[in-house]
């Protein structure tokens, strides 16, 4: 009995920032369902049309779905916006999975002269911030005219070697006896890794992807950086060029930029979590 | 790394795809930036170390590098341990674990660009945050255009990656075999001497591990910094993320070369600190 007294208030003590927390994703929601009308209510005093304070409210006085029709309908640029996003993430990670997932195979399941070295430097380069790439990947994309194309944003990101470590983290899991079992029943390298590696190691490509999914749709830097033409900005620059004045479409915007996101992170949550944890954990 | 692996060179096929690409994009073009650090912007002359005197004595970088040196140690100690804290709840909650956790980690999955407009109702100095402040009787902060930018800063960062450090925590909780509690408790040891004697010292290495993708995710908050203030926030904010996208705008290459490569510098150096634990441990 006394145990769960004490487990009920460990829950209610951790409410408390669940609620700080979900605060700001609820309110982006509930401005959804509010008329422009409304929100300027609300907020003229931080547009600077009134005296006194800003307010909110979490409940629609008169729900609508006015702006919402209205950006899904008037506003093509929000679509161009929309796909140019797709396009960049689905673009990087196929590109990923196509080249990561070998590598990390090669990494992890097979010992070559230089293979502790490339580990290393794959390691190193996962870690390094954007901020120390964005010279060296400009002279690239320079040479080879790729610059303020959607090309030259997907490449760069293609090689990241951080889905590479993911992935090693998962192969190196597997028990080598499953591998030497297929190989006396005389199946090559590639088969192995092709019948054996992938499905077994699937949890890992999945973390990978995911974890990936949740970073490129949220890329500010890289196409802020190389990317000059606003017709190929993905919706992470164009947001932001919303300002309180458009609060209905802004709101509207970037709620259905929110929502893919969440989708996938609900549906992958448990590798998602497996995911973190892979850096987490001693080899 | 006791396992018996396939010797041979198969390995480097699975490899040589990726391992050009980043030859390509990052190691080749990472050696050049590194010449050009050594030489001059318009002519390529050789100049030796005059960049990196440039770049240490420019005031504005000076601003830029106390900042985000206190903007980390200001936010690392805070993340790691309000993590742990909640970590360490949440591993012995027997309901609502899942739920939790989901609420949590949430922050991860939501764009910076998606909250902009919510972070910039919040903390404007006619906003909702304030608003709140004066209905408790006090004063108003300027958030954005005084010290307190700082402050929006840290708030940002720690909403991002409160969940990501817990899960990271978690995972190291788990590695921890029960029985050791177990025998523990048969000694007569409470819950907060547990806590001390075999939660903490357990958890060392887990803790490099959290301190460095902390800190390197620390470099990503320039995105709630930059969406909420623009290219030149108030000069509390001013990161060195803000100062590298300035000198690219004006093209000052001879610059930026000699900061990427102080920059590189002190990240690998943190990153062979990880290293050392992680084989330490092993």
């Amino acid at each position: 009995m006394k145990k769960k007294v004490i487990h009920i208030l460990i829950f209610a003590v951790l409410c408390v920032p669940a609620a700080i927390i979900c605060y700001p994703v609820l309110f982006a929601i509930s401005g959804v369902f509010m008329s422009q009308y409304e929100l300027k209510q609300y907020l003229e005093p931080v547009l600077g049309g009134a005296d006194g304070m800003a307010r909110w409210s979490m409940i629609p006085q008169i729900p609508t779905l006015e702006p919402l029709v209205k950006l899904l309908i008037d506003s093509p640029q929000f679509f161009v916006m929309f796909w140019n996003s797709v396009k960049l993430t689905v673009g990087i990670l196929a590109g990923q999975v196509l080249v990561g997932v070998p590598a990390a195979w090669g990494l992890a399941r097979f010992s070559f002269p230089g293979q502790r070295f490339f580990y290393t430097l794959y390691l190193i380069l996962m870690l390094m911030p954007f901020q120390v790439l964005m010279l060296p990947e400009y002279i690239v994309l320079d040479r080879l005219k790729l610059l303020d194309t959607h090309a030259g944003i997907i490449l760069p990101a293609v090689f990241s070697t951080f889905p590479v470590f993911i992935m090693y983290r998962f192969f190196h899991g597997i028990p080598e006896a499953v591998l030497e079992a297929a190989r006396i029943d005389g199946a090559g390298n590639f088969q192995v890794f092709v019948w054996i590696g992938i499905p077994l190691g699937s949890a890992g490509i999945a973390s990978a992807v995911i974890l990936g999914f949740l970073e490129y749709w949220n890329m500010i830097e890289q196409p802020m950086t190389y990317l000059k033409t606003k017709s190929l900005w993905p919706l992470s620059l164009y947001l932001p060029e919303i300002g309180l004045e458009e609060a209905a479409t802004g709101f509207t915007a970037a709620v259905m930029m929110l929502i893919p996101a969440l989708l996938v992170f609900l549906g992958g949550q448990e590798y998602l979590e497996q995911g973190i944890a892979a850096a987490a954990v001693k080899e | 790394m006791k396992r018996k692996k396939r010797s041979g060179w198969a390995g480097i096929l699975f490899l040589l795809p990726s391992l050009a690409g980043v030859s390509i994009f990052v190691l080749v073009p990472f050696l050049d930036v590194i010449r050009r650090s050594f030489t001059a912007a318009v002519t390529g002359a050789w100049v030796g170390l005059a960049n990196y005197r440039t770049v240490f004595a420019n005031t504005a970088f000076r601003l830029a590098a106390s900042n985000t040196v206190r903007f980390t140690l200001a936010c690392l100690p805070l993340l790691i341990v309000i993590s742990l804290a909640l970590a360490v709840l949440l591993q012995s909650l027997t309901f609502g674990k899942n739920l939790m956790k989901s609420v949590y980690l949430m922050p991860m999955a939501v764009p910076a660009a998606s909250v902009v407009l919510v972070w910039k109702v919040l903390f404007h100095s006619r906003g909702l945050l304030n608003g709140l402040l004066q209905k408790l009787g006090f004063e108003g902060i300027g958030w954005m255009s005084t010290d307190y930018a700082f402050v929006v800063l840290v708030i940002s960062y720690l909403w991002k990656n409160l969940g990501y450090d817990m899960i990271l925590w978690m995972a190291g909780l788990a590695g921890i075999p029960v029985e050791i509690y177990e025998a523990a408790r048969v000694d007569g040891a409470g819950e907060w001497s547990c806590f001390l004697r075999i939660t903490l010292p357990n958890l060392k290495s887990s803790l490099y591990t959290i301190t460095v993708l902390s800190f390197l995710n620390s470099f990503k908050a320039f995105r709630e910094a930059w969406l909420v203030a623009g290219d030149y926030p108030h000069q509390s904010m001013y990161l060195l993320q803000h100062l590298y996208s300035n000198w690219f705008r004006d093209m000052s290459f001879d610059k930026i070369s000699a900061a990427a490569v102080v920059t590189a510098l002190i990240v690998f150096v943190l990153i062979m600190l990880l290293q050392k634990a992680w084989d330490g441990a092993e």
